[in-house]
C-alpha cells in the first residue's frame, strides 16, 4: 500500500543528508514501528510521507507511492484530498495542536467539515460518536470543554479520534505516548491496536521504547544515523539479530526481574 | 540492611497543602515518612501528579512543609532560614530532569560545576581549572569540555555535568529528579552506570524519582510508590516484579511494555482516569480504579502496615490479613 522507495532527505544542499536510501514497504493493515535514538532521522522519514518536511528539508533522492500514485508529485490541493482521509497523524503531543481558545467542539465541527460534506448538527453527532469511540465517556461534555480543562492522556485520544474521523487507510505516529504515564500508554496502544482490528489501517509508529514496538508492530525497522541499521519481525530483532547496534539497545533496556545492579 | 547508624535524612510526616481558593485546598503532599540511608538508593515512583516532586523538593529545602518534619542526623532542620539554610544546603544536592535548562546558557562548564565550591569558598578563582578537570574526570568527560558552553553538548554530556556540579560540594544526599528521562535508552544506562559506581565510591544516599518502574527497580535498594500525594507500598527493589502486593503497584507492573513479557497476551490497562488531586475521595485514595475495592475502603483511610520485613503496604485487604494472624 505504501512503498518507500530509496528516499534521502536534505535539509540543507551542502550538508549530509538527515535520511539516506531509505526504503520500507506497509501493506494493507499492517503495523510498522521504527525505534532507533534522537536524531536518528525517524520524524524526517514520517514527515517525508506527510509531505511536510520542516524548513529546508526536501526528498532529493528515491520516490514514496501511496497507492501506486506518486505522493512526492502532489501539489497542495491533491495533498488536501487524502489529508486526514487518506493518511492521518498522530503527533508526541495532542495539546500543541488544538487551539487553546477553541472548544473540542468547534475545532472537531470545523476539521470535520472541512474534509467531508456533513451539515454542523452531523458533524457534532459524528465527534461525538468518534469520542467515545477513542474511550472518552461523555463525549458531549468532552466536545464543549475547552483543551486546558483535559489532561494530556485525554487530549491524546482527543487526537486519535481525530485522525480517525474518516478511517484512513494510513495512520502516522510520532511518539504518541512519550509523553504519557505508563497507565495511559498501555490504553492508547490498545485503542490503536483495536484501530487496526476494525477499520484495517496501517500504522507507522516512531518510538524509542523497544519492548512497546516488539509488542505491537509486525515489522521493526531500527534507525541509525540516518540509515537502516536493522529490521524485521519481533522475532528477528528481538532474538536473532545480527546487527551489534541492535544488541546494544536491546541490553539497554530495562527489563522487570532482569539485571540488578545492587 | 537499614541500620539506624546510616539514616541521613528521615522525613516524618511531610504534608504539604496548597490553599486554591477559600474553601479549596490542594494535597500535594499527605502524611509521607520516607527515609534516605547511607549508600543506600531510595527510589520514588508515580504518575505525574503524584506527589513525588513535592516530596523531594520539601526535603531538599526548596519547599517548606505544611506540617511534619525533617531531620538530618538526627537535627531537625524543618525550620531552619538564613545562614544556617545555606549550609546545610551543602549537604544535600539536586540534578534536575531537563539538562539543557538546569544550567545558564552563557556560562563556561568550568564556571558552572565550580559555582558551588566558590560560593562555599572551597577553592580561589585560580584553582577552577584544575578543580574542574578533576570534576569532569570523575563523570567520566575530557577534561577540555572544562572551556565548552552547555549549547555544544549532547544531552547526555549535559547530565554528567548536573551530576558533577552536584557531586563538587561532596554531599551526603543527592535527589534525582527524573535525569534519565529525556535521555535515549543507551545513554540512560551509561547514566545509571555512573551514577551507581560514584555512589560505591563515595557512599552517598541517592534518592532517584522517576515513572520508570522498570529503571528503578534495577538499582534501589528500597522503592516508595506514590498515589495521589500518598505512599502506598514501600518495598525493596529487588522484590518489586515478585512480591508487589498493592493493587496499584499491580496495576503499574501490569501496563510496563517488557522486552520479557508474553507478546501474545494483550497489555492490560487500567481504564479509567486519575482522579484530580482537588477532590480525592474519602477513605483510600485508589477506590475508584481499584478491582478489589470494598465497604471498609469507602470509608477508612488504611494506614502503612507491615506485611514482612521492610515491605509496607497501604491496603485493607492486608490490613485484614494481618488482624487475623493476630487473633
Amino acid at each position: 500500500m505504501l512503498e518507500i522507495q530509496n528516499i534521502s532527505v536534505n535539509y540543507n544542499k551542502s550538508g549530509k543528508p538527515a535520511v539516506e536510501n531509505f526504503s520500507l514497504a506497509v501493506k494493507q493493515g499492517e503495523i510498522c514501528c521504527l525505534v532507533g535514538e534522537s536524531g536518528s532521522g525517524k520524524t524526517s522519514v514520517i514527515r517525508a510521507v506527510m509531505g511536510n518536511l520542516s524548513r529546508q528539508g526536501r526528498v532529493t533522492r528515491g520516490d514514496i507511492f501511496f497507492e501506486g500514485d506518486s505522493l512526492l508529485s502532489y501539489t497542495a490541493n491533491d495533498w488536501r484530498k487524502i489529508y486526514g482521509t487518506e493518511i492521518s497523524m498522530i503527533f508526541q503531543d495532542s495539546g500543541a495542536m488544538l487551539n487553546p481558545i477553541r472548544t473540542i467542539g468547534s475545532q472537531f465541527v470545523e476539521y470535520i467539515r472541512a474534509h467531508g460534506t456533513y451539515t454542523r448538527k452531523e458533524a457534532w453527532e459524528k465527534g461525538v460518536q468518534m469520542l467515545e469511540h477513542a474511550c472518552l465517556p461523555d463525549g458531549e461534555h468532552i466536545m464543549k470543554s475547552y483543551p486546558f480543562q483535559l489532561s494530556g492522556g485525554m487530549k491524546q485520544r482527543v487526537g486519535i479520534a481525530f485522525s480517525m474521523v474518516f478511517k484512513p487507510r494510513l495512520l502516522l505516529a510520532d511518539e504518541p505516548t512519550s509523553a504519557l504515564d505508563i497507565t495511559m500508554q498501555a490504553q492508547m496502544i490498545r485503542q490503536m491496536m483495536k484501530l487496526r482490528e476494525e477499520y484495517g489501517t496501517s500504522i507507522i509508529m516512531i518510538t524509542h521504547n523497544l519492548a512497546l514496538a516488539a509488542y505491537m508492530s509486525d515489522h521493526i525497522v531500527v534507525m541509525r544515523d540516518g540509515k537502516i541499521a536493522d529490521s524485521g519481525d519481533r522475532d528477528h530483532i528481538l532474538h536473532h539479530s545480527q546487527a551489534e547496534y541492535t544488541k546494544k539497545l536491546l541490553s539497554a533496556v530495562p527489563s522487570l526481574g532482569g539485571d540488578n545492579y545492587v | 540492611m537499614f541500620e539506624r547508624d546510616d539514616l541521613i535524612i528521615e522525613a516524618r510526616h511531610l504534608t504539604k497543602s496548597y490553599q486554591i481558593s477559600r474553601n479549596r485546598t490542594l494535597t500535594a503532599c499527605d502524611d509521607v515518612s520516607l527515609n534516605f540511608y547511607k549508600n543506600r538508593t531510595l527510589g520514588i515512583v508515580g504518575e505525574s501528579g503524584c506527589g513525588k516532586s513535592t516530596f523531594i523538593r520539601m526535603a531538599v529545602g526548596l519547599e517548606k512543609p505544611t506540617s511534619g518534619e525533617i531531620m538530618f542526623h538526627g537535627k531537625n532542620i524543618t525550620e531552619r532560614k538564613g545562614e544556617e539554610l545555606r549550609l546545610s544546603r551543602r549537604n544535600i544536592q539536586m540534578i534536575f530532569q531537563d539538562p539543557g535548562e538546569a544550567f545558564h546558557p552563557r556560562m563556561k562548564v568550568k564556571e558552572i560545576i565550580c559555582e558551588p565550591l566558590l560560593n562555599y569558598n572551597l577553592i580561589k578563582k585560580n584553582q577552577m581549572d584544575s578543580k574542574a578537570r578533576e570534576l569532569l574526570e570523575m563523570v567520566e568527560l575530557p577534561g577540555s569540555f572544562a572551556e565548552r558552553y552547555p549549547h555544544d553538548m549532547s544531552g547526555g554530556q549535559r547530565q554528567r555535568i548536573g551530576i558533577a556540579r552536584a557531586l563538587a560540594l561532596e554531599p551526603e544526599v543527592i535527589i534525582c529528579d527524573e535525569i534519565t528521562s529525556a535521555l535515549d535508552v543507551s545513554v540512560q544506562q551509561t547514566i545509571v552506570e555512573l551514577l551507581l559506581d560514584l555512589q560505591k565510591r563515595k557512599q552517598i544516599s541517592i534518592g532517584f524519582i522517576s515513572h520508570d518502574l522498570a529503571l528503578v527497580q534495577q538499582f534501589a535498594h528500597q522503592i516508595a510508590v506514590m498515589y495521589l500525594g500518598n505512599v502506598v507500598e514501600i518495598l525493596s527493589g529487588k522484590e518489586v516484579s515478585t512480591k508487589a502486593r498493592h493493587p496499584y503497584t499491580q496495576a503499574l507492573l501490569d501496563s510496563i511494555f517488557d522486552l520479557n513479557m508474553d507478546f501474545s497476551k494483550e497489555i492490560v490497562s487500567m481504564e479509567s482516569e486519575i482522579p484530580s488531586p482537588l477532590n480525592i475521595p474519602d477513605g483510600c485514595p485508589f477506590q475508584n480504579r481499584c478491582i478489589h475495592c470494598m465497604k471498609v475502603c469507602r470509608a477508612e483511610k488504611p494506614g502503612l502496615w507491615e506485611i514482612e520485613p521492610d515491605h509496607l503496604v497501604a491496603c485493607h485487604q492486608f490490613n485484614r490479613f494481618n488482624y487475623r494472624e493476630d487473633q
